[in-house]
């Protein structure tokens, strides 16, 4: 058998699950195993107890409300992906989604197991970053909400405490007729990205959101792009500095994908681009 | 670094933990105590005897252990057989009737010479299944098939030939 030993436990409820998982240190959480069970089979994680939540009651569904989807932690990638309610209330998720691996992946794997597995070329850490999202997390000393922004601390690294379990995301309400846009370079579809980019133009705020996977060690605000655009609005001269700003941001050494100057080059491309489809889709 | 938080953590013992799974597989009800380690591609092939259900990779590239779990394509080396306790699955074998009569998408396949080596096929019968028994309505454009047959890889054929039959069997199973 390929996978490491490990004592296997299905808690019916949180509290159980948030017990199991303080009771020993080298516990992990098991949801849908789409990038968890490819490393144990690489025996790259050797967890000594797994905790798989699918049957705990109440982390399963989608809801839109308050401006946030929220998204409990068992919810499948497809099922957010298909979702109507979270289409019509942010288009830019299913977008992104179609880059999430392949559909047999997306049945089985979670979308917020993907946001702890946290891989920084992931698209789906990006989209929470770009939407101004969150996780909630619960543990033994209780719930607490963490900004998309303050979660991502580097390659398959957040700030979850090994005792808590992010129970939902929370994504946040495309704004009253803002565009939106998802742009990724891969060299092959379903791969992880060389770079991606999400835009939200929101041209009644004034504000434009940038973020970006693959470039660096998580996945970063474009701030300094997002700027200059607030100040100099979209016409091509700060579109072109905008875009040329992004490559800043591009710390990832250079890999059997991508030198760094290949990757600012691209990078700096899918701003524009996600730039220019965003705005185009304002209204 | 710290060196310890790369440490791997080993298990004291050399427990093989086990626990009770009982499951629909192609429409009979199994059950078993395997080991909570064993992969769902493994309980198929070694405890029930289907070796239809190929392993390639074992972890989640090549798609030719792909299966049908509780109504949707699924890799069932990325599964545990414990994780699929209760579900209903399906696999390969389910797939032609009783008397060995061919499934229109299996007859597309052999019309279409959309396998040679045949090592991956199981893999992608499953997994267009699904799609063509799916409510969600199957794009068959040139691209939409592409994409869709992108998680199921193919040495041999170039896939031309395999997209050739999904076309066909959509067509057969639309006029049926």
């Amino acid at each position: 058998m390929k996978p490491p030993l490990f004592e296997y436990r299905a808690p019916r409820s949180l509290k159980d699950a948030i017990a199991l998982l303080a009771g020993d240190p080298g516990a992990m959480v098991l949801a849908g195993g789409q990038s968890l069970i490819p490393a144990l089979n690489m025996r790259l994680a050797s967890p000594s107890r797994l905790v798989d939540i699918q049957h705990i009651e109440g982390l399963k569904g989608i809801s839109v409300q308050n401006g946030r989807i929220v998204v409990k932690a068992m919810t499948r990638h497809r099922q957010l992906e298909l979702s109507d309610a979270a289409y019509r209330a942010n288009p830019l998720i299913r977008e992104a989604m179609a880059h999430v691996a392949h559909v047999p992946i997306r049945n089985r794997g979670t979308v917020v197991g993907s946001l702890c597995h946290a891989d920084a070329a992931a698209e789906m850490p990006m989209v929470l970053l770009a939407t101004d999202g969150s996780v909630v997390a619960e543990g033994p000393r209780g719930r607490r909400e963490i900004a998309a922004e303050d979660f991502f601390q580097f390659h398959m690294t957040t700030t979850r405490e090994p005792d808590e379990i992010i129970t939902e995301a929370r994504f946040s309400v495309l704004p009253d007729g803002a565009g939106w846009a998802f742009e990724e370079f891969t060299r092959r579809h379903g791969d992880y990205a060389i770079a991606a980019v999400a835009a939200i133009v929101d041209k009644t705020a004034g504000r434009v959101s940038l973020a970006a996977c693959g470039v660096s060690s998580r996945p970063v605000r474009l701030k300094q792009s997002e700027e200059i655009l607030a100040k100099s609005g979209l016409g091509s001269d700060a579109l072109k500095a905008a875009s040329e700003a992004a490559k800043e941001a591009v710390t990832a050494p250079d890999d059997m994908h991508a030198t760094t100057d290949y990757r600012r080059h691209l990078l700096a491309a899918l701003v524009r681009r996600a730039v220019e489809k965003a705005a185009s889709r304002t209204k | 670094m710290n060196r310890g938080t790369i440490r791997p953590r080993l298990s004291a013992t050399s427990i093989d933990p086990k626990a009770a799974v009982a499951l629909t597989v192609n429409g009979e009800a199994v059950s078993a105590e395997v080991s909570v380690r064993m992969l769902l591609s493994d309980f198929l092939r070694h405890e029930l005897g289907l070796t239809g259900t190929h392993v390639g990779c074992e972890h989640g590239v090549c798609g030719a252990c792909t299966v049908i779990i509780d109504g949707v394509a699924a890799r069932s080396c990325l599964t545990f057989a414990v994780q699929a306790s209760g579900a209903e699955v399906r696999t390969i074998e389910s797939v032609a009737a009783e008397d060995g009569s061919l499934h229109p998408l299996q007859e597309a396949f052999r019309d279409c010479h959309a396998l040679q080596c045949g090592y991956c096929t199981p893999g992608m019968i499953m997994n267009i299944l699904s799609n063509l028994e799916s409510d969600t309505p199957m794009d068959l454009s040139e691209e939409g098939i592409r994409d869709m047959l992108s998680g199921n890889l193919c040495r041999c054929t170039g896939y031309q030939n395999i997209v050739a039959a999904v076309r066909q069997a959509a067509d057969a199973l639309a006029s049926r």
